[in-house]
């Protein structure tokens, strides 16, 4: 902030002083007030966070709350809850099928991630670094299969998968979900690829190296944080889909825990919330323990892939 | 490789076999050929199969025959169909605007400098990292017509007399759709947008502070045209995954009550896979694609103004 000095020294003794006694002031951030930073930056992002974060607590709150104090709000506080139980989570985990979906959900979701990486390492090897005729066609057209949504695939996709006789069986979303990761993960491999230097693989070529070899030894050892975040970024978006696991899965067994959730639990009973929402909440807690451990990774694949 | 290999090589030169090995091309196709086998099987060959069967009467259990453009022409006098066309549009342009103002307005704020930064940012992301049905299913539980929070919050501070129907009534539930969708969609714009906001140089908003520029106009010559690349390609990819949402609304209110919330998504699976007339959902469904080649076509061209404005290619 030398210009500032330039132009107002008393302005400037200021600034340096506040500077000096605020170590965490960035950039301009002294010029402000801390009444005037707490209306424009404090009080609407609490609000914001408030309404982001509500729909969770209610979950959880709902998910340990005994059936009485979830009807009546007259004599209980709805937002807080007396006496915590465990019956809903219990009868979840006991009384219906919820392990077995949880573990098809996990499974499926763990398959087609580790298939699509594999493809995707490959794909975007060869876009970037082999420079085959029509590298830049492919890698665009794979952007553009990024494109295509479930929803106009769904029908055609059914009967396809109903040709392979693959219908009711996790074999056809495993099969089916990498078509939703690969143009994603291959796109923002590509990124991670194009920042290894060229000069290690030329010493490695030159030292009798096979593509293979280079691309086993040298490039993903290198792009393990790429790996990552494809990684978590296709676990999650496997956990996610819904529409092609409602079409292609009949049967209760077999079913994920998003489409059972919305089918096995809607009986005309008034008292299904707790369980619902217990069933919501042990859903989404995996996710939500992976994220908390690579959020750096998961932000990186979200913006890498709108960036490049 | 001994010293006679090796000079035999260099007399007589590689063979076929040897120059096709080391080929580029001819390696890049294995390469290829993992990801190319997915893409074609699953997702070309069926994105040209929908196309067809739009043109057939295919049911589930029969293939269907050729029946030219009847599908179509039977839609175009289809209430239900326009309604939901109509639905789409709404639901599209209402929940992207604001998703859009409400995500650059959290960029913004997340870009300033605070106590406990990344917490707040990570707690952001959230909603996105959440499954949608499963949020979706909080969602229905706070909409619900008789124990609905939101009811009994407004009721208590004396706003209101009785409770919201926010699912069963047409236009309350299309505002409770788009609400959630909003949600939802939020973090991902705020998020994405941050990440353009964060290579944009503090020292242009010191010089243009120097200058005497106010925050309107700083926001509007410096933040603004450096951010427009990142956002066309983030307001295309929400667009285009509103546009398609099919698993929120289908958790929420199944396209009830009376079709007013049903989108040309859940519209497609209820006629295609529910009553089982393929070809008819497939129909839906490849209307779907012209609005979603305009998204692409805009995508496009953000992408191509940032190549011009770097002056360079991707690279």
């Amino acid at each position: 902030m030398t210009e500032t000095t330039a132009s107002d020294p008393r302005l400037a003794v200021k600034a340096a002083a506040t500077v000096a006694q605020n170590d965490d002031s960035e950039g301009m951030s002294y010029l402000e007030s801390l009444p005037r930073r707490l209306v424009t930056l404090y009080l609407p992002l609490f609000v914001i966070l408030v309404v982001l974060l509500f729909p969770f607590y209610w979950m959880g709150l709902t998910a340990i709350k005994p059936d009485e104090q979830l009807i009546d709000m007259e004599t209980y506080n709805p937002f807080w809850v007396v006496h915590p139980t465990l019956k809903h989570i219990q009868k979840l985990l006991f009384e219906t099928q919820y392990p077995r979906w949880l573990w098809n959900t996990m499974y499926v979701a763990a398959a087609s991630t580790v298939l699509s990486i594999a493809a995707s390492v490959l794909a975007a090897y060869a876009i970037v670094r082999l420079r085959f005729r029509g590298a830049d066609t492919v890698g665009g057209a794979i952007f553009l299969a990024y494109l295509v949504p479930p929803s106009i695939l769904f029908i055609p996709l059914a009967s396809v998968i109903q040709a392979y006789g693959l219908f009711d069986s996790p074999l056809s979303l495993i099969l089916v979900y990498p078509t939703l990761l690969i143009p994603f993960s291959t796109w923002l491999l590509m990124g991670y690829f194009k920042t290894i230097p060229f000069e290690l693989e030329e010493c490695a070529l030159i030292d009798g190296a096979s593509r293979w070899q280079i691309l086993i030894k040298i490039i993903i050892p290198l792009a393990v944080p790429g790996l990552i975040s494809a990684f978590i970024f296709c676990f999650t978006l496997c956990w996610n889909e819904f529409i092609y696991a409602l079409t292609f899965l009949q049967s209760t067994p077999n079913k994920t825990v998003p489409v059972a959730i919305v089918n096995e639990f809607v009986d005309g009973d008034i008292y299904k919330w707790g369980s619902l929402m217990a069933g919501a909440l042990v859903g989404s807690l995996p996710l939500v323990i992976l994220y908390a451990f690579f959020v750096e990774h998961y932000v990186s694949a979200m913006t890498g892939a709108v960036k490049e | 490789m001994t010293t006679l290999q090796m000079r035999e090589q260099v007399h007589s030169g590689p063979t076929a076999w040897q120059r096709l090995r080391t080929s580029r091309n001819f390696i890049a196709l294995w390469f290829m050929l993992p990801a190319a086998a997915f893409l074609i099987l699953f997702l070309a060959y069926p994105l040209f199969l929908g196309v067809w069967m739009s043109f057939t009467d295919a049911r589930i259990g029969r293939d269907g025959v050729f029946i030219g453009i009847e599908n179509y022409e039977w839609l175009w006098d289809d209430s239900i169909f326009w309604l939901s066309v109509f639905n789409t549009i709404l639901y599209t342009v209402v929940a992207s605007a604001i998703k859009f103002a409400v995500g650059l307005y959290l960029a913004l704020l997340l870009n300033r400098h605070m106590p406990f930064k990344a917490i707040i940012r990570a707690a952001v992301l959230v909603p996105f990292i959440v499954p949608t049905v499963l949020s979706a299913i909080a969602f229905w539980w706070i909409y619900d017509s008789q124990f609905s929070i939101i009811s009994w919050s407004l009721i208590k501070l004396g706003v209101i007399d009785q409770n919201i129907n926010f699912l069963g009534d047409s236009n309350w539930a299309r505002a409770s759709v788009i609400f959630a969708n909003i949600w939802r969609g939020v973090p991902f714009v705020a998020i994405t947008l941050l990440a353009g906001l964060q290579t944009v140089s503090p020292s242009l908003y010191e010089a243009a502070t120097l200058d005497g520029a106010t925050a309107w106009q700083r926001f509007r010559y410096i933040t603004y045209p450096l951010l427009t690349p990142i956002i066309a390609v983030v307001m295309t990819f929400s667009v285009l995954f509103t546009f398609t949402d099919f698993q929120l609304i289908w958790a929420l209110t199944r396209g009830g009550p009376v079709n007013a919330t049903h989108l040309m998504a859940t519209l497609s699976y209820q006629r295609g896979i529910l009553s089982g007339r393929l070809g008819e959902g497939a129909a839906i469904a490849t209307a779907m694609i012209p609005f979603l080649l305009a998204a692409i076509a805009i995508s496009w061209f953000g992408m191509q103004r940032r190549k011009w404005q770097q002056g360079t290619d991707n690279d």
